[in-house]
C-alpha cells in the first residue's frame, strides 16, 4: 500500500502539535497563575510539584473526574458540541505555524488564510454554547461573544493583510525567511500600526481581559460557560489558552521574524522566545487593567482600530505600487 | 467614554495605560507580602493578641484548678447562651460524721455543715455560638477566664468546637506546668495582658 | 412536581407555576420581547447576598428592583431581649465593614439617654478606632469596586494595606472584623504603646501608597470609561432617597455628620469634607479616596494629642445596669453614610425599642431609578459606587 507522504507528514504533525498544545497550555497557565502571583505579591500555585507546576496537572485531573452535567432544558446535542468545536480546531490552526526552519506541520502558500478561516470557526462553539445551556446569563454572554468577534474580525485581517501585501503572500514561512534575525529587520518596524491593531485585535478574539465581555465574571458571572462543568469548561479553558498560543504564534512569525535569530542563530527557540514574550504581555495586561464596558469595546473598534487598519492598509498598498 | 479633545489628552490617555503596567510591573519584581502558611506562621507579637476562645485560668499554685468560684456571672451575662457551669454538691457526710453532727444539733450547738468546694463540676463552652464579645471576661469576678490565641482552628463537626474548659485546663497543666504558671500570674483581665 | 403544583395554588399569580412572589409581581409588569434576570442572591458582583430582578432589552436595563431579606438578622428585635449591656456584640455583625461606628452609635445612643460621661482618653481612642476603620471599609471598598470592573490586582493592594489596620486594630480590640470595642462609657481596652507606634508607622506608609493607587487605577483610561458620567445621581435625588455620605457628597452636599451634628470630639480636629460635583460614580469614588486622605489627618491628630486617662468611665455600666425611662437618638458618620439610632427605654434593663439607620438601605434604593437605562456593565458599577454592604441593608 502507498500512503502518501504528505499524509503521514500531518499525522505525526496533528499527534505532535497535540502535545504542543497539551504541554504548553499547561505550561501557559502555570505561568499565568504564577505571574499573577507576583504582580498581586504572593507566591501563586507552589504545592503541587516544583515552585507549583504539576497544579496545572493536577487541575485538569480534577475536572476530569467531574461529573459531566447537562442542565435542565439544555439542547444536549449543542451543549456538548460546543466544547468540542471550540477545542478541535486548534490542531488545524498550528498547523501551517512556522516553529523553525523545518518544523512546519504544513507549508500551505495560504497558511495565514487557513489560521484566519477556522479562527472564525470559535465564535460558533461560543454561541452554540450560550444558546444550547438554556441559561439566560449564557445567552448574554453569548451574544457579547459573536458581536465582538465579528467585529474585530475585521482590524486582524486588515491589519495582517497589510503583511501579506508586504510579502506578496500568504505563506507564513516565506514571511518568516523575508525577514532578518535583528530587531531592525521586522515587520514590527514597517508596520508598527498594523502590530498594534493586530495585537489589540487579537486580545479581543481570545476574549482576554481587559476584552473577556463573553464570560465577564462580575456581570455575567461566568458568561457563556456558566453552566459547563467538568472537562466541558476544562476544553474552553483549554482552547482559550491554546488560542493565545496562536495568536501570539502568528504576531511572532509576522510581525517579530518567527524563528530567526541574529547572527545566524535561527531556530525554534527563536520563535518559542518570541511567543512566550508576546503570552507574557498579554498575561501583564490582563492582572493590570479593569475590563472595558461592552458599547466602548465596539466603539474602539468600528471607529479606531477599522479605519486606522484601513488607512494603514491603503498606505501599504500606495508603497508597495511606487 | 466622553470623547478627548485634543491630541494631547488622547495621549495623556493613552499613557495612563504605560502607567498602570508599569505599576504592576514593579510589584511583580518585588518580593511578596505573604506568608507561606502553614510552612512559616505569624511571628507572636501578632498572634498574642489574637482573641480567641475563652479559656479557664487556674490557680497559681493549683494550675489544673480554675480560679472560678462558680458564681455563674459569666453564664448569665453571655448574650450567646454558650457557657454552662454546674457547680459542685457539698460533699456527703459520711456515717460518723452525720452522726456527730446529729448529736451536736441535739446537743443545740452550732453545727457547720460541709460547705461544697468552689470549683465549678463542669465548665462547658459551645464556641459555636460564642460571640466573642468579652462580656464573661470582663465580669468574672475572680479574673478566672480569659481568652486564649488558638488562632489556627479547623474542624469538620461542630463538636469538635463544644468545648470542655475544665479538661483543657488540666491538660495545659499537665502539658507545660512552668508555663502555665507565668501565665497565670501575669493573666490580666483581658488578653491583652499577656501580650 | 406536586410542591411546586402546592405553591401554585396559593400564587398570586396563577399563570406562572415557578418563581417566587418577588419575580412572578416583576413579571407583571414585563414588556414585549425583554427578558428578566435574577442578579443575585447569588452573583459575583452584589457581593454577598442582595438579589435584584432585572428587566433587560438586550443589554439595556429597563427595570430593576432590588430584593432584600436574604441577610436578616433581626438585629432591632435581638436588642428588646438583651440587656443594655449584652446587646453590644450585636453592633460589630451590623455593617462588617465598618463595625466601629455602629459600635459607636450604640454607645453614644444608650450614653445619652443616661448622661453617662466618657473619658477624654476614651473619646480619642473612639475616634482613633472609628477612623482607621473608616479607611479600612475604603480601602475594601476599593479594591471590590475594582474587581466589580474587572481588575483583579488593586484588591490585592488594597488588602496589603488594609492588614495593616487590622493589625493595629487587633491589638486593643482582639478581633480583626466584627470588633466590640466599644463599651458603654468607654471602650473594652487602652491601644498600648505597640499599637500607637504602628499607627505612626502607618500613616506616612498609607500616604505613600496613594499616588500608587492613583497611578494603577484612578488615571487609567479603561476605569475612567467605566465610570465617568455612570450613575448620575443629582442632589435633588439624594435628597428624595434620603442617601447620606460618599454617595451625597459625591453629588456635592457637604453633609458629614462629624460637621452637622457634632458628636464627641470632632470639633477639635482639623479636617475637611470632600465633594465632588460631578454626581457620577467617578465623583463617589474620588469622594471616598480624599476621605482615606482626611481620616488619615484626623488619626495623626487624636494620636498626637491623646491624652493620659482612664479608657473606662468608673461609672460604666454593668450587666444589670437599668437607664432611666426616656428615648433618645444618636447619629454618626460611617464610612456609608450616617449611622442612626433610635432608642426608647422603659426603665427596665433591656431597650424597648431600638431603630437602627442603616445609611446602605436608603442609598440602596436610589438604584432602581438609577439603573434605569443603563447598560448591565453600568448598572454593577453604580451598585458597586454606591457601597453596599447587604448585612447592613438587611439589618
Ligand atoms: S465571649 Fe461573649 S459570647 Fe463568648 S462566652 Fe464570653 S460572654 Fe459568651
Ligand atoms: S468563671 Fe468567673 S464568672 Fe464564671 S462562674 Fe467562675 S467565677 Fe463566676
Amino acid at each position: 500500500m502507498d500512503v502518501p507522504f504528505e499524509l503521514v507528514r500531518i499525522v505525526i504533525a496533528i499527534l505532535a502539535l497535540a502535545a504542543f498544545v497539551g504541554v504548553n497550555a499547561v505550561i501557559l497557565v502555570w505561568v499565568e497563575r504564577k505571574a499573577a502571583g507576583f504582580i498581586q505579591r504572593r507566591p501563586g500555585p507552589y504545592e503541587v510539584g516544583p515552585q507549583g507546576l504539576l497544579q496545572t496537572v493536577a487541575d485538569a485531573a480534577k475536572l476530569v473526574g467531574k461529573q459531566l452535567f447537562t442542565p435542565a432544558g439544555a439542547d444536549p446535542v449543542l451543549f456538548w458540541l460546543a466544547p468540542l468545536l471550540a477545542f478541535l480546531p486548534i490542531f488545524v490552526l498550528l498547523l501551517p505555524m512556522p516553529f523553525g526552519p523545518t518544523a512546519t506541520g504544513m507549508e500551505v502558500n495560504l497558511g495565514l488564510l487557513l489560521i484566519l478561516a477556522f479562527a472564525g470557526l470559535n465564535v460558533l462553539s461560543l454561541c452554540l454554547a450560550g444558546w444550547g445551556s438554556n441559561n439566560k446569563w449564557s445567552l448574554l454572554g453569548a451574544a457579547r461573544a459573536v458581536s465582538q468577534a465579528v467585529a474585530y474580525e475585521i482590524p486582524l485581517l486588515l491589519s495582517v493583510l497589510a503583511i501579506a501585501f508586504m510579502s506578496g503572500g500568504m505563506d507564513l514561512s516565506a514571511i518568516v525567511r523575508e525577514q532578518g534575525g535583528w530587531p531592525w529587520q521586522w515587520n514590527l518596524v514597517l508596520q508598527p500600526v498594523a502590530f498594534i491593531i493586530y495585537f489589540v485585535a487579537a486580545i479581543a478574539e481570545t476574549n482576554r481581559a481587559p476584552f473577556d465581555l463573553p464570560e465577564a465574571e462580575s456581570e455575567l458571572t461566568a458568561g457563556f460557560h456558566t453552566e459547563y462543568s467538568g472537562m466541558g469548561f476544562g476544553l474552553f479553558f483549554l482552547a482559550e489558552y491554546a488560542e493565545m498560543i496562536v495568536v501570539c504564534g502568528v504576531a511572532a512569525a509576522l510581525f517579530l521574524g518567527g524563528w530567526r535569530g541574529p547572527f545566524g542563530t535561527d531556530g525554534w527557540w527563536w520563535f518559542l522566545a518570541k511567543l512566550y514574550a508576546l503570552l507574557l504581555s498579554m498575561i501583564w495586561f490582563r492582572w493590570t487593567y479593569p475590563r472595558i464596558r461592552f458599547d466602548q469595546l465596539l466603539v474602539l473598534n468600528w471607529k479606531w482600530l477599522m479605519p486606522l487598519a484601513m488607512i494603514n492598509l491603503l498606505v501599504t498598498a500606495f508603497i508597495m505600487k511606487l | 467614554m466622553s470623547a478627548p479633545t485634543s491630541i494631547t489628552e488622547k495621549i495623556t490617555r493613552l499613557w495612563s495605560l504605560i502607567v498602570g503596567l508599569k505599576v504592576t510591573g514593579k510589584y511583580f519584581t518585588k518580593p511578596q507580602v505573604t506568608l507561606h502558611y502553614p510552612r512559616k506562621t505569624l511571628d507572636d507579637e501578632n498572634l498574642l493578641t489574637y482573641r480567641g476562645h475563652i479559656e479557664l485560668v487556674g490557680l497559681p499554685k493549683k494550675p489544673g484548678t480554675p480560679k472560678c468560684i462558680s458564681c455563674g456571672m459569666c453564664q448569665a451575662v453571655c448574650p450567646s447562651n454558650c457557657i454552662t457551669l454546674t457547680k459542685r454538691k457539698p460533699p456527703k457526710p459520711t456515717e460518723a460524721e452525720k452522726k456527730a453532727m446529729e448529736e451536736a444539733e441535739a446537743r443545740g450547738e452550732k453545727v457547720k455543715k460541709p460547705s461544697a468546694p468552689k470549683d465549678p463540676a463542669s465548665f462547658n463552652l459551645d464556641y459555636t455560638l460564642c460571640s466573642l464579645c468579652g462580656c464573661c471576661v470582663e465580669n468574672c469576678p475572680v479574673e478566672s477566664i480569659r481568652f486564649s490565641n488558638d488562632i489556627y482552628l479547623a474542624g469538620t463537626d461542630p463538636n469538635a468546637f463544644r468545648y470542655d474548659l475544665l479538661q483543657r485546663l488540666k491538660e495545659q497543666a499537665a502539658a507545660k506546668p512552668g508555663a502555665q504558671k507565668a501565665q497565670a500570674a501575669s493573666g490580666g483581665e483581658t488578653g491583652e495582658g499577656e501580650a | 412536581m406536586s410542591v411546586q403544583r402546592e405553591i401554585c395554588d396559593v400564587n398570586p399569580f396563577p399563570e406562572h407555576v415557578a418563581g417566587d412572589f418577588y419575580s412572578n409581581y416583576f413579571e407583571k409588569g414585563q414588556a414585549e420581547n425583554t427578558l428578566i434576570i435574577n442578579m443575585g442572591p447569588q452573583h459575583p458582583s452584589t457581593h454577598g447576598v442582595l438579589r435584584v430582578l432585572v428587566e433587560v432589552d438586550g443589554e439595556y436595563i429597563l427595570r430593576a428592583e432590588p430584593v432584600l431579606g436574604y441577610l436578616h438578622r433581626m438585629h432591632e428585635k435581638i436588642a428588646e431581649l438583651k440587656t443594655y449591656y449584652q446587646y453590644m456584640p450585636n453592633m460589630g455583625r451590623v455593617d462588617y465593614l465598618h463595625a466601629m461606628a455602629w459600635n459607636w452609635a450604640y454607645a453614644g445612643a444608650v450614653e445619652r439617654l443616661a448622661g453617662i460621661e466618657v473619658p477624654e482618653r476614651a473619646e480619642y481612642l473612639r475616634v482613633i478606632a472609628s477612623e482607621l476603620n473608616r479607611i479600612s471599609s475604603h480601602l475594601l471598598w476599593w479594591g471590590a469596586y475594582l474587581l466589580d470592573l474587572g481588575a483583579f490586582t488593586p484588591i490585592m493592594y488594597a488588602f496589603d494595606d488594609r492588614e495593616r489596620i487590622l493589625d493595629i486594630l487587633q491589638r486593643p480590640s482582639g478581633s480583626r472584623l466584627t470588633y466590640s470595642y466599644f463599651r458603654l462609657g468607654g471602650v473594652a481596652a487602652d491601644f498600648d504603646d505597640i499599637a500607637l507606634a504602628k499607627i505612626r508607622e502607618f500613616i506616612p506608609h498609607l500616604r505613600g501608597r496613594l499616588p500608587m493607587y492613583k497611578d494603577l487605577v484612578t488615571d487609567n483610561v479603561i476605569l475612567r470609561g467605566r465610570v465617568e458620567e455612570i450613575g448620575v445621581l443629582p442632589l435633588e435625588m439624594c435628597r428624595r432617597y434620603g442617601a447620606t455620605g460618599p454617595v451625597v457628597r459625591g453629588s456635592g452636599l457637604a453633609y458629614d455628620v462629624r460637621r452637622a451634628e457634632p458628636y464627641s470630639i470632632y470639633d477639635r480636629f482639623e479636617y475637611e469634607i470632600p465633594t465632588d460635583t460631578e454626581c457620577d460614580a467617578m465623583a463617589r469614588y474620588s469622594v471616598r479616596l480624599a476621605e482615606i486622605e482626611q481620616s488619615l489627618r484626623i488619626v495623626e491628630q487624636a494620636v498626637a494629642a491623646l491624652p493620659e486617662g482612664d479608657f473606662l468611665s468608673k461609672g460604666a455600666p454593668k450587666p444589670r445596669w437599668k437607664p432611666p425611662k426616656g428615648e433618645s437618638y444618636f447619629a454618626v458618620e460611617g464610612a456609608r453614610g450616617k449611622i442612626g439610632i433610635y432608642l426608647v427605654s422603659d426603665g427596665s434593663n433591656s431597650p424597648y425599642r431600638l431603630k437602627l439607620r442603616a445609611p446602605g438601605f436608603s442609598n440602596l434604593s436610589l438604584f432602581s431609578e438609577a439603573s434605569k437605562g443603563t447598560l448591565l456593565a453600568d448598572a454593577v458599577s453604580i451598585l458597586g459606587s454606591l457601597d453596599l454592604v447587604i448585612p447592613e441593608i438587611d439589618r
